[in-house]
Order: C-alpha cells, then structure tokens, then sequence
C-alpha cells in the first residue's frame, strides 16, 4: 500500500512501488485529466505539481511520492477558474485539447514560480508538445494570465 | 436559393424515426436544469429543442480539434435563427445513421471536408427547422406564416408583436410536415456564421474533465496493450504466454489477427509492463531487407524515367526544356512521416454473446463513425445493425483515425473475452512504428528560362509512394494506374502558374512496403515545398525580387494572387529589415483554398535558426468563424514546420527506426514566432481550413533561410542540413 496526497485528499493505492504516477492516477485514482502522450518526459502530457513544481508523472515512481503533495488538472481550481484557465479560456487556446491538461499545469507552476515571465521564461518552461499547434496562444495567454497584456482574440 | 430536399420520402420516414429516438438522448450535463424541463422535440433532423429553450445540434462529423463541431452548429443555428447562447452541440451515433438510411450524410471527417462537405444539407436543415417553427407559431396565433419573423429564437407576429419562445413552439413544431422548399440565407444575413464565437467543446479541455476515448471507463473494464510485427507484412509465428500469465494483473494472452498479439490485464501498465516481457516469434520475412537507402535509390529510378502518369499539362514542356537557352534543374526529397497524434490510438469495445444476436458495443476516437461501426462489425462478425458505436472527442487526428486498424483490433479481442469491455491502448513507441506514413516522394524540378530570364517551360516530376495504390487499388485502376491525388494543388485550377507557356507535371509511381495514408494537408505539403522553393530557385537564377517573379507567373491566377498580395502587404515585403534578417514567400492553392505565406529570418553564424515573424493569408470562400480560421493557420505553421525542420522517419531493417518523441522531434514552443494571420475571404466558394496552410509553412521559412544564407535546402528535415557560415 502507498499512501498519496493528491489534490488534498489522502489516496491508499494497491500497486507495485515503481508503477509510475501518471498510471496511478490514471488506473487506481480515476483521474484521468493527466495523459499518457509518451512515457519518456518527452512531451509533459503527463504534468502534475509535486509541492507546487512542474513535473512530467510518467517518470516519478509511485512509491518515492509518499508524503508529497501532488496537485492534477482536477485540482488546480475547484471550478475551472485559475487564472490560467480563464485565460485559456478566453484566448481560446485549445483545439484537441489533449495536451492541454499538462501545458495548464506547467503554465500554472511557472507563473507561481515568476509571476511576470518574459517571453525567454515562457521558451524555457513550456517544452509540453502540441500537435494541433496551439503553441502561439499559450503564449499569449499565460502573458495574460500575468496581467501584462489584454486578450487580443476578438470574441462575441 | 432553393432547397430542393435530397431525402425522399422514403428516407423522410426513417428520418423521423431517427428524430424520434433522438427523444431519449443524454443531453450534455452542461445545460443546467434540462432534466426538470420536460420533453425535448426533433425540429427536423438537425435540432433538438428543449422547452427551457436550450438547442442540441446533431454534428455528424468528428471533432479533432479543428473546430468543426462549433462551426457546423454555427451554420444550423444561423439558418434557424436561433440565440446562440442557447446553442450545445452533440454527435448523432453511427448506429441512428445507419438505421436512418444515413439521413445525416457522410460521417467521415477529413480532407478539410467537416464544413464544405456539409454546408449545404446542414444549413438547409436550420433553415427547415425555422421554418417548422415559424409554423408552429403561426398556427396557434391563426395567422398567416408570411406575417411572422423568427430572430433569436423567438418567432414574432409582426403586427400585433405578439412573441412566442423556440422552446414553447418546439413540441408543436416537431409534428409539422417537414418543408420540402425552404431558402437558405443570402450571407449579408447571416448573424452567425462569419463571427469568433467562443467553441463550444472547450470547458471540460481546461479541466481535466473531457473524456477522450482513452479515458474510457466502464464497470469490469479490462486493458489491452499490443505488439505487432515489427516488420510490414511480416507475421506471427508463436508467443510463449506461460511466461507472464502470472505476472500481476495479467488475464489473457490473445492473438489478435496474423501480426498481433494483445495482454489484457485489470490495468494497462500491468500489461504493457507483461507485454514487453513476453517472447513472440515473429517471420519478418523479405520486407526485412529493406532499409531507406535502398527506398531512396529505388525512387531517384523514377526521376528520369519515360513512363509516367500524366497530372497536369500544356504546350509542350519536353520540347522547350530540349531547346532552351538555360536550363535549370533541382531535385527535392521528402521523408516518410507518422501523425504522432498526441492522444495514442486507442479504442474500447465489448462484445455480448446474446440469444438475440451477438451484440457489439465500440469507444472510439474516430474520423469517421459510419466507417468504424462496418470495419468492427466485420471483425466481430456481427450484424451491422448489432452494433452501436460512442464516439469521443479525438486527442488528434491528422488523418491517422480514418483509418480503422484500432477498431478492428479492439473488436477481435473484445470477442475472445465476452461480456468483458476491454480497452485497448498502443503505446507510443507501436503508434509511431505502425502508422499509414506521409508517403515518401522526390521530385525533379527542370525549368527553362530565356534570356530575359522568363520562365518557358516548367517539369515537375515526382517520383514516389501512392496512398491510391496503397489503399484502393481499384480506384488506380479504374483511373488508370494514375493517383491524381499524387498531383494535390498542381491539378487544373490549383496549379497558380497558368502564364507559364509549356507546363508538364507527371509522377512515377514507386510504391514499397510501408503503409502509407492521408496525413494532414496530404501531397499539397510535399508538393508545395518543391514548387515553391524551385521558384525561388528560378527567381534568384533570373536575379529577380521571389514576390514580382511570382507575379508575372500568376497573372493568369487572379484569385491565388490576390492572396499572395493580401500576404505581401501584410508582411510589407520589400520594407527593410533589420540587419541579419531576411524573408522567404511563397503560395499554394489547395482543399478549394488559397494560401499565402511570408517568413521573417535569421540564421546565426553557428548555423541556429530564428524565425522572427510569419505572415499567412488565407482566402476560403465564406469563414465560418474567424478565430477559429486563424487558430487553424496558426496550428498549421506548427504542424508543417514540424515536417520541415525536425520531423522524420528512417526505415531500417524493414521497419520503421524512430519510436517516440526523443528521436522522432516534433516543434516546441520556444521555435514558434508569432503568426499574423490575414484572412481574405472572397466569398461565392466554401474553401476547406484546416490543411491548406501547411503547405506554405516550410517553402516561406526555407526560401527565407536561402536569402539569409545562400544555402538551397531541398532535403527535409532542415535538422539533416548544416547552416553553419563556413
Ligand atoms: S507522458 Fe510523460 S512526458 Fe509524455
Ligand atoms: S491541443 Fe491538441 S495536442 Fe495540443
């Protein structure tokens, strides 16, 4: 048995050690909001926060995170309103919308981590893959999700 | 316009039916209240209207990512003249398609078809349902239909101003005869369509909450992990299961068909953790000896050679190239590549052994519905009508879930294990080594130019893989043995250099074993980038701006150069820019729209590329929805330059060499500039979004890497290649 901390609530999980968090959460949580893309931290599908640091779950052993605080994509606002997300949301950011669990998460950490990135900050924590592309737009909006510059998506 | 109804009367009556069983739909859990709100009524086949006003448009297509599902809702609710606030969309089921005699129309969801291929019966039906409602109305006020007006979902009496809401004509609304004569809007009607409405499928993507097919989960659920023969068209020989079945977790080991063999466990870690430790005897077979030089040498064999199908032609290019003053000859290379759709193929199916008939129920993330629901019913061996197919919102699709291969699969393990749903996931490694590929091509570009440095002749020639040939064998025949799909954005009225005198483009076939299929925006992308980038050759050898020599060569193209214009000034080609920077164009013509592009540069003395700017211009007719038209421009910069600059796949040993994202790169955030996207719709056509623009993506940042460098790339990826100043 591993006992995990995730999204506040205490999670007792019948698995092998070196199962990785991303199948934990998955399979033996249900929470299927963080996604499997590569398995190899290559493309951060998979993102969640370890005590508040962006981290790719594919690669983080089940058994090293007892103790840890792990946040998912269920948990970063109780209804879908960080300030990431609202964001996303207004700049319209998704399109398949699959990798957008993890680049949510990675957003998020960064921003706790430096408040007003620069566009350098925003090139060097955001290395999730998109295949559908949204890339200009999570640019956009994680600078507007630091309020330094309005949404630029015109809207009815 | 005159809607002249392409469902008779027979299909009318199934139709009904298929409204009627609309009746007991799961209405999305987004429309609070709903439940308490009473009946919902089929106005038509299209909308669903509920008394508390909420509207459910059926979407027949598959939604990917590329917006359709939100478009196709905004052409029924304009026509209907619906308040789009109250507008949801849903899919209509495969198995209420089928059972309607297909009254939705084709469910299969690509080649930028999802809105052209479905305006005209998707807006007719809005504008039926407005008129059943309209009706409706009437009919209870005893007044003339001619004296009442429907705007946001009220129908209105005109001279007495009396009103009556959607949701409380909708019962009455339903029992009406459907019109057999209604007309569509004139679009300086529309209120709707052409707006950057917000989609409608984005909420539960910024939550976590969206359930993508490879979040499946039911009761008793087990899952599948596979191992298919590493080699195309080799075949299993045996596997020695003893091995793993006590490994945790482990329930089964199951042949799938001839090249397959699946764990089923309670979790799919445990089976893909037993799967890689099972021996599985595989016969290569001959395929095996292929490896990509051999490929590339087979294709150089298609360069020159005399037999070649024919796609586009005039004058007589031979005999002006034999006789030219300055020749100019070029050969370009494309790699194979995988979609690398970032949900992997999955799909979940349970099958019931039933006195009744075998049943079979599918989860898929399908670009089709139709075609899924026939590849697992003959898989299973159940009736058609035995099975019912969910379709999910794809993590993806790119033309790599057209195809049915998953289905098939998920289908025959769910009948070795009946009762039981089993999900069935690839691993990214076996999604990127088993594709249908971009197929591989070359191409031998040969101009003559005269003194002045006009362009006289032009010869494309290509030589390489048909997906025709690979997947329809009939269709080549009866064509020919010419895929004219091959010649994608050179046919008649895509080809943008008409004012060139003697034109032949033709193509070689050279097939090999590596599957190959629709890949997004398909041959326009490898054709795009010789042409485009071969008249920049010519340009330069002419020592003329790329822009006016593009110029000259289109004035028979008013339409593909008013876009280039549009993308040009745009760009303000000619302005200066700062020292070391330098810009690329191009255009291309392709899924009934026209493209341009324009790509700011610049190249370190390391060799490091910089994109600083790109400028796209994009006519497709009419514009449904233009953020969503920029965020489709905007992906396609990625999606091509990932294809131009990173992306690639080897074949060694007969199968493919690169499994995953570490070897098979794909574009990051930090490579991607800012895309301003100028949209120009001339209006008169429905022109597709969602590929055309990535043919232009990488002929505009080459071209510019060409003026910063002098360097002419012209084997992809650009990765292979040294930009370093020597
Ligand atoms: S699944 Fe973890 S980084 Fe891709
Ligand atoms: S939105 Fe589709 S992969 Fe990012």
């Amino acid at each position: 048995m591993i006992t995990l901390n995730i999204n506040g609530t205490s999670h007792q999980v019948d698995a092998p050690a070196d199962t990785p968090l991303l199948w934990i959460l998955r399979e033996y949580v249900g929470l299927t909001g963080t996604k499997y893309g590569c398995g190899i931290a290559q493309c951060g599908a998979c993102t969640v926060h370890i005590n508040g640091i962006a981290l790719r779950s594919c690669q983080l052993p089940a058994g090293s995170m007892a103790g840890q605080k792990i946040t998912t994509i269920e948990g970063l606002s109780p209804d879908g309103t960080h300030p990431v997300q609202m964001a996303w949301k207004e700049l319209e950011v998704a399109q398949c919308g699959y990798c957008q669990s993890g680049q949510i998460m990675a957003a998020a950490a960064l921003l706790h981590q430096t408040p007003s990135p620069s566009d350098e900050d925003i090139d060097n924590a955001m290395s999730n893959i998109c295949r559908c592309g949204t890339y200009p737009r999570i640019r956009s909006a994680i600078h507007a999700a630091a309020g330094q510059a309005a949404p630029t998506a015109g809207k009815v | 316009m005159t809607y002249q109804p392409h469902l008779n009367r027979r299909h009318f009556v199934a139709s009904l039916a298929a409204g009627a069983f609309a009746l007991g739909w799961k209405l999305p859990d987004a429309s609070p209240g709903m439940a308490a709100a009473g009946e919902a009524a089929a106005v038509g086949i299209w909308a669903v209207v509920q008394p508390d006003d909420t509207i459910t448009v059926r979407i027949a297509r598959s939604e990917m990512g590329q917006g359709t599902l939100t478009g196709l809702a905004q052409l029924v609710a304009d026509e209907m003249d619906a308040d789009w606030k109250f507008v949801r969309a849903e899919y209509i089921t495969p198995q209420a398609n089928l059972a309607s005699g297909h009254a939705w129309g084709d469910m299969a969801t690509g080649g930028s078809r999802g809105i052209r291929g479905s305006v005209d019966y998707v807006r007719k039906g809005g504008a039926v349902a407005r008129a059943m409602l309209i009706s409706a109305a009437a009919k209870q006020w005893r007044v003339p239909e001619s004296e009442c007006v429907a705007a946001k979902s009220i129908v209105t009496h005109t001279s007495t101003g009396r009103t009556l809401r959607y949701g409380e004509l909708a019962a009455a609304a339903a029992l009406l005869p459907v019109p057999t004569n209604v007309t569509v809007k004139d679009p300086s009607a529309w209120t709707i369509i052409g707006q950057p409405v917000h989609r409608l499928d984005t909420e539960g993507k910024l939550t976590g909450k969206q359930v993508f097919a490879i979040d499946v989960q039911l009761p008793g659920m087990l899952n599948a992990a596979i191992a298919q023969c590493p080699v195309f068209g080799g075949k299993l020989v045996s596997f020695d299961a003893a091995k793993i079945t006590s490994m945790p977790g482990v329930r089964h080991v199951l042949k799938v068909d001839d090249a397959t063999v699946a764990v089923v466990a309670d979790k799919w870690f445990q089976a893909k953790t037993a799967l890689a430790k099972l021996l599985i005897v595989w016969n290569e077979g001959e395929n095996a000896k292929i490896s990509s030089p051999q490929i590339a040498e087979y294709l150089r064999t298609g360069l020159d050679t005399p037999e070649a199908g024919v796609g586009n032609a005039h004058g007589d290019a031979k005999a002006a190239l034999a006789g030219a003053a300055r020749k100019i000859e070029a050969v370009y290379t494309t790699p194979f590549l995988s979609h690398a759709t970032l949900e992997p193929i999955n799909c979940t199916a349970r099958y019931t052994a039933d006195v009744a008939g075998n049943r079979l129920e599918i989860w898929a993330p399908t670009q089709g519905g139709d075609g899924a629901l026939m590849a697992a019913a003959h898989a299973a061996g159940v009736e058609p009508s035995k099975v019912a197919v969910t379709k999910l919102h794809l993590g993806g699709g790119f033309g790599r879930r057209g195809e049915n291969d998953f289905v098939m699969q998920a289908a025959r393990i769910a009948k070795q294990v009946p009762g039981v749903p089993v999900k069935l996931i690839w691993s990214r490694e076996e999604d990127m080594t088993h594709g249908f590929y971009r197929p591989i091509t070359m191409a031998k570009m040969s101009a003559a130019l005269d003194d002045h440095g006009n362009v006289m002749a032009l010869h494309a020639r290509i030589s390489g893989q048909s997906i025709t040939a690979w997947k329809n064998p009939a269709a080549l025949a009866a064509n020919g043995g010419v895929d004219f799909g091959q010649f994608q954005g050179w046919g008649k009225g895509e080809f943008g250099y008409e004012a060139i005198p003697n034109v032949l483009i033709d193509h070689a076939m050279r097939n090999t074993h590596i599957p190959v299929g629709y890949w997004r925006g398909v041959n326009t992308n490898q054709n795009a980038f010789y042409m485009e980038c071969f008249i920049d050759e010519l340009a330069h050898a002419a020592g003329a701006d790329p822009l006016e020599f593009r110029r000259k060569l289109m004035a028979k193209n008013p339409k593909h150069l008013d876009v280039l214009n549009a993308c040009a000034a745009k760009a303000e080609w000619g302005k200066k820019l700062p020292d070391g920077v330098y810009r690329g164009i191009c255009q291309n013509m392709g899924f009934g729209s026209y493209t341009a592009a324009v790509a700011e540069v610049s190249v370190s003395n390391e060799g490091a590329l910089k994109i600083h700017r790109i400028v796209a211009a994009t006519d497709p007719g009419h514009v449904v929805n233009p953020d969503q038209v920029r965020a489709q421009v905007e992906g396609s910069f990625v999606f091509g330059l990932s294809a131009g600059l990173y992306s690639e796949h080897t074949i060694e040993n007969g199968r493919i060499a690169e499994g995953n994202f570490d070897s098979y790169e794909v574009m990051r955030l930090a490579a991607m500039p800012k895309v301003e996207t100028v949209i120009v719709p001339s209006g008169g056509f429905w022109g597709g979004v969602g590929e055309p623009t990535i043919a232009v993506a990488t002929p505009a940042v080459l071209n510019a890497v060409f003026a910063a460098t002098g360097k002419r790339i012209r084997d992809l990826p650009l990765k292979n290649q040294d930009l370093k100043r020597t």
